[in-house]
């Protein structure tokens, strides 16, 4: 059987998604049986050159992470979108802007006037800003132009499988190059690497009847080892993102932070979570209630911590 | 005015036993009111997830109106006091996404109340022809600056 081609590359992302295919270990060489890489900055030496010198179509499998941020995110996606046969929006960046996306709560310019001019270990007296272009005697310099917002891969290009998680469980990593290699693919537009159920579903915490008085940011409070968090006032994302991650925050006593997305049939996961989130607050007046949710600092960066792009009303309009 | 000639569109969503009974007094009894208002009955104002709020503003609604039975009056008992404290929760996030806080109305109207009804939409329709056209953040063209 001839080997799979695949190739992996980072937009706007950490570099996360890229360490969580290491995590799969001594696995690793088995992929290296079954595939070829044939582009991957981080890990190999071949360059943008290389991958437009291929045909198109010639990558079986791409997967890519990250958001998209500027010109130079878009034009690797719309080149590998070219070059390869099946495109996985790989990790919550890619899939609806992840982190990156918290930007779209800023006006382009004032994210740019902050880095360059107004935080406080900035010096840039002349008032420089980054130019797309800029003439000097040997020729033209050129940067990427910074997007007005930040864009899910699904904005610009067209995206065959959606693999959330920030990052993707490396279990759930293999189990996906398993079925990729295998040839035997689920329909394309599928959420793959992850289930249909809520993350409460495989969360062990022992749940009961929620009714919540007060709300506690993780460092107030030391959280019963057994209990549902949400039930002691920490807000976890669980009832409304999905899962498969194999519930490992809140295994480690942290609540959800909802990277794996919108559960199955949810569309979005913000504003479904503002149904859960206070159909437990337990206060029948109008005064209690907003006492008791004036405890959630945020939550808007709270509930779309890594899905405002990929959500209904995208960014905080210009106002 | 900036906003001449411009006419808002609201959805309403109104509960099955009180609100939507109290618009249909209002028509019952010829009351003048806007006819900007589209109507959606929903069998108990509990029964609005704030994601209904959220795809109206996105797919065009100029603002956003939710009415049920007035607290201790509620067909299912606790429907309404799930829906208070869900406006409240849906406004903070709304503010944080620049969306204009009277843009989404939470009133409670009840089947006798057509008066009410009819007194609502007129002021709400004046707010929102205030306000403006609502534009949600739109998909940018791809392959510019985006």
């Amino acid at each position: 059987m001839e080997k799979l081609k695949i190739a992996s590359y980072w937009a706007s992302a950490c570099g996360g998604c890229d360490v969580a295919i290491l995590d799969i270990h001594e696995k690793i060489v088995d992929v290296a049986n079954i595939a070829d890489i044939v582009f991957w900055p981080v890990a190999t030496d071949f360059k943008e050159k290389d991958v437009e010198g291929y045909p198109d179509g010639y990558i079986d499998v791409t997967l890519f992470h990250g958001a998209i941020r500027n010109s130079e995110n878009e034009h690797y996606a719309q080149l590998l979108r070219r070059k390869s046969k099946i495109l996985v929006a790989f990790g919550s960046c890619a899939v609806m802007g992840g982190i990156p996306g918290l930007a779209n709560f800023k006006k382009r310019e004032d994210i740019l006037g902050w880095v360059y001019f107004e935080s406080p270990s900035t010096q840039n007296k002349e008032r420089v800003l980054p130019q797309t272009s800029t003439p000097v005697p040997e020729g033209e310099l050129t940067l990427p132009s910074f997007y007005e917002e930040v864009k899910t891969l699904g904005d610009v290009v067209d995206v065959d499988y959606f693999m959330p998680g920030c990052p993707p469980a490396p279990h759930q990593i293999w189990a996906v190059l398993q079925v990729l290699a295998s040839g035997n693919l689920p329909p394309k537009g599928a959420v793959v690497g992850a289930s249909d159920k809520a993350l409460c579903d495989e969360c062990k915490r022992v749940k009961t009847e929620k009714k919540v008085k007060r709300f506690y940011r993780t460092y107030e409070i030391i959280p019963d080892p057994e209990r549902c968090l949400l039930e002691q006032g920490i807000v976890c994302m669980g009832p409304v993102t999905r899962g498969g991650c194999g519930a490992r925050c809140t295994s480690a006593h942290q609540p959800c932070r909802g990277c794996y997305g919108p559960l199955e049939g949810v569309v979005d996961q913000g504003a479904k979570y503002i149904s859960a989130l206070a159909s437990i607050v337990d206060a029948n007046t109008w005064e209690e209630a907003q006492e008791i949710i004036g405890h959630i600092p945020d939550p808007a960066g709270t509930f779309y911590r890594f899905g405002l792009p990929g959500s209904l009303l995208r960014r905080a309009r210009n106002v | 005015m900036e906003n001449a000639g411009f006419e808002p569109r609201i959805i309403g969503f109104l509960c099955n036993w009180c609100s939507y009974a109290g618009a249909d007094l209002a028509g019952v009894a010829r009351l003048q009111y806007p006819p900007n208002v589209r109507i959606i009955r929903v069998m108990c104002s509990g029964r609005v997830d704030p994601q209904f709020v959220f795809k109206a503003l996105a797919d065009g609604a100029d603002g956003v109106l939710v009415a049920g039975c007035h607290p201790g009056d509620c067909h299912y008992a606790d429907g309404n006091y799930k829906t208070m404290r869900r406006f409240q929760l849906m406004k903070k996030v709304l503010a944080q996404l620049g969306v204009e806080e009277d843009r989404v109305r939470l009133e409670w109207i009840s089947a006798a109340e057509g008066s009410a009804f009819a007194r609502v939409i007129q002021e709400f329709t004046e707010r929102l022809r205030q306000l403006g056209p609502f534009k949600p953040g739109r998909r940018l063209a791809a392959g510019g600056e985006g």
